[in-house]
């Protein structure tokens, strides 16, 4: 079949969509679970606990179910871009696979064991079981296995041939990796030289100010690894299904770049009202933060050039006409358009949590559960959705039949009413002092009892919209296991593609692909953000933290 | 590298959005003042009781009529539990942790702060409005972490 991969890829990247979609459906079951707690209307058997589900919800979709996925995504984009992988590309990608696996199921397991109820952040000195730890760390070195063996795929693919740019999915791979690998440093460091000695009795203080920022250099630019993806389907996939080509070769690499320079040094910004960090480093790492918007904006306008060029190309007339030309009815375009206009209040509200003393109105409250719900839980989530309609019946050989397409509108309609009034009342409750993280939350007092009172400030409205997305993510498990195993078989007309734009890269610049130079700059930039407030908490450390089991 | 003459203004809009943004936010924080909570002291999270200012928690007026509240936060609760202080007058927070990670956040007010083990976290405010404040813990420290909470009374002077 023309344009299809390997069948040594095609099993590999179901086998990593397979293990996203099964976390999936636990993570947004333990979803449905809290929103019913969090009203009193449901009541956990006793050897379930609230923070157990809670710590399960947040690990499955936040890091499972995002990280498997792209994966599967990176492997069938690689090998559709460069070709098919070689043995060893192969072999090694599997060992990823199944090194990855193991730490989740390692983790899951002590979840469920109520050995690990220490949320998906696990902040010292709160003590999971070890091996909850080495579940991480084997979490951690498995995409880098994974990520490596790319790697490898490309660098076999530029020594074939020299003097070219790589295809723009390939480059924009390799970008993410990189930042994921630069990224995983800090909290391979906190796992490794943190908390493995401390949790397995080896050490008995933990210096938990050090472990929160390594955490945070780490977990900034994990929403980056998320996001980056995303962005690669806006850029490479999207133009395609439009029947156009990429706006600007040389701008969506650089946006890529960018990216590489300026998520990681960030991290303070999620510790703003923490003490250990001056004010100087604090507002220093807020400047870079909004450095990071820049290349955002970039990709905003590229998407929208490339909306108008290709409406006006099909006939639009005046200032909006093109709006209504855009293919609509393809729920593979739709779905990602969606994600993207959930990105424009996610990405506002984003720049209010980071913007320094503003975050003390927000921080911890239920508002950065709003926030995240529409970026990494919409924007992000629903462009894998849209990857998915076309990629596993790609991989499978089946029909994207009309009637599952029909099911399709229902699942990203669902999910966008759902998101938005779940995460609107949560924007709102947050900003009346809502916590986040919390069970029920019946505090005897006017404030708190406000939060179950009126429309969009209501608890009520959060569950009725997480009831909305249990149903929808129900009814995309539904459609997934048709494409996968019961839809028809495509015979060689309606075969599935997988669609890359053409990408016209004869005016872009070669020094953007020159990774060393760029990874350089990367670390002089983490050098400058991160050394002395780092060193600062290492010399002056307190006396170390014991093991707490407070669940 | 070739730009579109549209991006550029679009990027010029945006960078100068930003610029203006951070501005406002430095000039709030280093020249009025309203920087987040923050703190340089550390503690041995192990000896809180006996050190000071943690061993004599509570509400402590200084001479020049300013207030301090020297408040330790533990799994599951404030200690000092209910507290009254005046309002108008400008109060210093001071707090930090015995066990795990808290906060220590005042609903419908900027005091929200972290309250880690081994760090002394400072914040002032001034409560203009007398009244009952709720005081909540909004970061996970366990199975009871939804019942921490106490109430400050604001009191007219």
């Amino acid at each position: 079949m023309i344009g299809q991969i390997a069948k040594g890829e095609r099993k590999l990247a179901l086998a990593n969509l397979g293990f996203a979609y099964a976390a999936f459906l636990i993570g947004t079951l333990c979803g449905l679970l809290q929103v019913f707690i969090r009203n009193d209307a449901l009541t956990l058997p006793g050897w379930l606990d609230y923070y157990q589900v809670l710590t399960a919800h947040g690990l499955l979709l936040a890091i499972v179910f995002t990280t498997f996925f792209i994966f599967a995504f990176f492997q069938a984009g690689m090998s559709r871009t460069l070709g098919s992988f070689g043995p060893k590309v192969l072999l090694w990608n599997w060992i990823g696979f199944i090194v990855t696996s193991l730490g989740t199921l390692l983790v899951v397991i002590m979840v469920i064991g109520g050995q690990a109820s220490v949320l998906y952040t696990f902040y010292a000195p709160l003590q999971a079981h070890g091996l909850f730890y080495v579940g991480l760390a084997l979490f951690v070195i498995g995409t880098w296995i994974q990520g490596f063996a790319l790697v490898g795929h490309y660098q076999l693919w530029r020594k074939q041939h020299k003097g070219e740019l790589s295809p723009l999915f390939a480059f924009m791979t390799v970008a993410t990796i990189i930042l994921w690998v630069i990224a995983c440093l800090g909290v391979v460091a906190a796992v490794l030289f943190q908390f493995i000695p401390w949790a397995f009795g080896m050490v008995d203080g933990i210096n938990v100010e050090l472990s929160r920022s390594l955490f945070w250099y780490f977990g900034h630019p994990l929403v980056y690894f998320w996001l980056l993806p995303a962005y690669m389907a806006w850029y490479v996939i999207v133009p395609k299904i439009l029947g156009t080509k990429v706006f600007s070769d040389s701008l969506a690499r650089l946006s890529f770049v960018l990216f590489i320079l300026f998520s990681i040094p960030v991290g303070f910004h999620h510790q703003l009202t923490e003490p250990g960090i001056a004010s100087f480093w604090k507002f220093l790492q807020t400047v870079l933060t909004f450095m990071v918007i820049i290349p955002s904006l970039m990709t905003a306008f590229s998407m929208f050039a490339t909306f108008e060029l290709r409406g006006r190309e099909l006939g639009g007339k005046g200032l909006f006409g093109w709006f209504r030309k855009l293919p609509w009815k393809d729920v593979r375009f739709t779905s990602i358009f969606i994600a993207m206009a959930f990105f424009i209040p996610g990405g506002a509200g984003g720049i209010i949590n980071a913007s320094f003393q503003m975050n003390e109105v927000i921080h911890n409250t239920l508002w950065v559960v709003g926030h995240f719900h529409i970026t990494v839980g919409t924007p992000v989530a629903m462009t894998f959705f849209g990857l998915t309609f076309w990629l596993i019946p790609y991989l499978t050989g089946r029909r994207f039949t009309k009637a599952l397409q029909k099911l399709a509108f229902i699942q990203i309609i669902s999910w966008s009413v759902g998101m938005l009034l779940m995460s609107t009342a949560q924007h709102v409750l947050g900003l009346m002092g809502a916590p986040r993280r919390t069970a029920y939350t019946g505090y005897a007092h006017d404030d708190a009892l406000a939060w179950f009172d009126g429309v969009l400030s209501n608890h009520v409205t959060m569950a009725v919209g997480g009831s909305i997305l249990f149903l929808s993510a129900s009814l995309l498990i539904f459609i997934v296991i048709q494409l996968w195993w019961m839809a028809p078989k495509a015979d060689v007309h309606q075969a599935e593609s997988f669609p890359i734009a053409p990408s016209d890269a004869s005016a872009t610049p070669r020094f953007l692909e020159n990774w060393k130079l760029w990874i350089g700059i990367a670390f002089v930039l983490i050098a400058v953000a991160y050394t002395i407030p780092l060193a600062d908490l290492i010399q002056h450390a307190p006396p170390g933290s014991g093991r707490f089991q407070t669940w | 590298m070739h730009l579109h003459k549209y991006e550029k203004i679009w990027l010029i809009f945006g960078i100068m959005a930003l610029i203006i943004f951070l501005s406002v936010v430095g000039v709030s924080a280093f020249h009025q003042g309203h920087t987040p909570s923050g703190g340089h002291k550390k503690i041995d999270p192990e000896k809180v009781s006996e050190t000071a200012p943690f061993d004599q928690p509570g509400v402590h007026e200084k001479e020049d009529g300013t207030y301090e509240v020297v408040m330790v936060g533990k799994a599951f609760g404030y200690d000092p539990g209910k507290i009254q202080v005046p309002a108008g007058k400008e109060i210093m927070f001071t707090v930090t942790s015995s066990d795990v990670v808290h906060s220590f956040s005042i609903v419908g007010t900027n005091v929200n702060m972290m309250v880690v083990p081994g760090e002394i976290n400072h914040k002032k405010h001034t409560f203009q409005e007398p009244g009952t404040y709720l005081v909540i813990c909004n970061e996970y420290c366990g199975s009871g972490h939804h019942f921490m909470s106490t109430e400050i009374e604001v009191v007219e002077q």
